[in-house]
């Protein structure tokens, strides 16, 4: 446990590059013009002559880890969501993924929570790109410590990862004794009315949401869904046989991500009717991150009306 | 080490020979561009390239990274004629289950094919993360990384000539093959990268620019990569499409379409036999 209470969890990610790149002589770093807001800065001062500074080039960036990787670096590339995701996607799908080469994409400044930038650099949609591009691991850590983990674990693991990791300070989850693995879920909660799946941010108000349904005599499952792709397809099958009552809880587009990623299983090998809990199919806009989180839905209270939604139906699949 | 300039010759040859029965054989692909680049192939391979088949993943060779993966049809000939790959293979260009796709995939010849290519200026940065690397773990290998004219319209390739020289990157060689030609017509007409060698100055590359087809010219600007060892080098080399083929030289048409039966004969008593070479056997299309 190296946070306590509340840390930015793309401090976790800087952090433990340093950890990793004092280890791994291999592991270099590049940023395109964001090394602090990327918490990448930590590593340039530790290691100057391991670090490259790309400008404001992040198709250049994804193609130069790609090489790099390819000689046998582990590259760590980092920028911010929307430009890593989407700006870059062609690199990242031919140069990284096509090619297998072991770099790690870790990105700031997804979803809504980056606050007054606006819709222009918000990611709703990074995590879904990134999940359609095959051989690509996408890892959504919940809070600073996972992202400490999680950075471990993606240096020690061959293959190109996508990692979000956001900007604002959010608690640190007491995850019991379960440790991070990749692909592994783990579960926070246990509970057999509802589960609620979840990763990222919203982990915490998943599990604030369980507290609140807990008093009204429901009992939910809270599964930590770090890493999106692959997903652990065990934990999402077991829930739907034994809760029969799902929820995605996601800060992402309810297309694609997590809610994507459950129901594209769940429907070819346990129909069940799943409530999603993320940003609808729009764009964002300006405004600060708890604001935006409520008006844009990710809420306790909208996973509570979810939870009962879901409940009610008593996985039951009927249309809606 | 002095080249063998009618061995190179020959070569250039060969690949054209190859690059046509190829394609014919394959019922599609790219001859213009591959046929333009075949003396580049020759030298690269053949002499200014330190690279050994018998130990294909030794740290420290010279890469050639192809950028407009659609010329492949040329490399994989470079590759057979020396030693990488059985020459019956090639009969294999862009089969289902082959090693030698439409475009080249890494994955399907580690260390033999350096990059996966097809959209175009991808291997610009690609190859320069490869020379970087090289400076960062102490390899000696010359990093070459070929693109076409047309090429130079994507703008990820001026981001990496703007990198490559802040990170002086000198074990790089960027080659331009330079026929003005592009699918829709003439880059001068389309988009005119014009001047180039300006340009490239002016991006802080040390830039040559030669006739594509010399094989003296070509070998010396290949070879000349320790001078300013602090500088990627550009290398301007001027081809035209479908060179060797008259009916084919020139026209925008042969970027990818595939020669008739009488074309590919023509073409290849165009080009000339040389017994030196032996052809690759093409094998029959197993019947349906």
């Amino acid at each position: 446990m190296i946070f306590r209470d509340s840390a930015p969890i793309r401090d976790g990610f800087g952090r433990a590059l340093v950890e990793v790149a004092t280890r791994r002589r291999e592991v270099v770093a590049l940023t395109a013009d964001v090394s602090e807001p990327t918490r990448v800065h930590w590593f340039a001062e530790e290691f100057p002559n391991r670090f490259y500074q790309m400008g404001i080039s992040e198709n250049d960036m994804i193609g130069t880890a790609a090489g790099m990787a390819l000689n046998g670096l582990i590259p760590f590339a980092t920028t911010f969501a929307v430009f890593a995701a989407s700006l870059a996607h062609q690199a990242i799908r031919l140069s990284v993924a096509y090619n297998e080469a072991n770099v790690k994409i870790v990105c700031s400044h997804g979803g809504i929570t980056v606050g007054g930038d606006g819709a222009t650099h918000q990611a709703f949609e990074d995590l879904a790109l990134m999940r359609l591009i095959p051989g690509m691991t996408v890892v959504c850590p919940c809070d600073a410590n996972e992202a400490y983990d999680a950075t471990i674990a993606i240096a020690d693991y061959e293959g190109p990862v996508y990692m979000r990791v956001g900007r604002i300070a959010s608690p640190i989850i007491d995850q019991g004794r379960s440790s991070f693995e990749l692909g592994k879920a783990r579960i926070v909660r246990t509970g057999d009315d509802v589960a609620l799946l979840a990763n990222g941010i919203m982990l915490v108000y998943a599990l604030e949401a369980a507290e609140l349904l807990e008093q009204e005599g429901v009992q939910a499952r809270v599964i930590n869904l770090h890493t999106l792709k692959p997903l652990d397809e065990d934990a999402v099958l077991s829930a739907a046989r034994e809760c029969a009552a799902l929820v995605t809880v996601e800060e992402h587009s309810v297309l694609g991500g997590l809610r994507g990623a459950v129901a594209e299983l769940l429907s070819a090998r346990h129909p069940t009717p799943i409530e999603g809990v993320g940003v609808n199919d729009t764009f964002g806009e300006a405004g600060e991150p708890e604001e935006m989180l409520a008006k844009y839905g990710l809420t306790v209270n909208q996973i509570l009306a979810a939870a009962r939604r879901a409940v009610s139906r008593g996985g039951v699949v009927t249309e809606v | 080490m002095q080249h063998n300039k009618d061995e190179l010759q020959n070569f250039a040859h060969q690949i054209r020979r190859d690059v046509i029965r190829m394609i014919r054989h394959a019922g599609s692909g790219h001859p213009g561009g591959a046929l333009g680049a075949a003396e580049l192939f020759a030298v690269l391979y053949g002499h200014a390239m330190k690279h050994d088949p018998g130990a294909p993943e030794d740290p420290h060779r010279d890469r050639l990274v192809l950028s407009n993966g659609h010329i492949c049809a040329a490399l994989y000939s470079a590759l057979a004629r020396t030693g990488y790959l059985p020459l019956e293979e090639l009969g294999t260009l862009r089969q289902l289950g082959s090693r030698l796709p439409g475009h080249p995939s890494r994955t399907k010849l580690p260390a033999v094919i350096e990059n996966s290519s097809g959209p175009l200026g991808q291997g610009v940065p690609v190859a320069k993360g490869i020379a970087q690397a090289n400076l960062q773990l102490g390899f000696t290998g010359h990093i070459y990384c070929l693109v076409g004219d047309g090429e130079m319209h994507e703008g990820i390739v001026w981001e990496s000539l703007l990198s490559a020289a802040q990170h002086r990157v000198g074990n790089l060689t960027l080659i331009v093959s330079y026929n003005n030609l592009q699918i829709d017509g003439r880059v001068s007409d389309i988009k005119d990268i014009q001047p180039l060698a300006d340009k490239l100055r002016a991006f802080r590359w040390d830039v040559t620019e030669i006739d594509g087809h010399n094989i003296d010219a070509v070998a010396e600007a290949l070879t000349n990569r320790h001078a300013k060892p602090d500088q990627p080098k550009a290398v301007i080399a001027n081809t035209v499409m479908g060179k060797g083929v008259p009916f084919m030289e020139n026209l925008a048409k042969w970027h990818g379409t595939c020669p008739t039966e009488d074309e590919a004969t023509q073409a290849l008593e165009a080009i000339g036999t040389v017994p030196a070479y032996q052809d690759f056997p093409i094998m029959e299309k197993a019947e349906a």
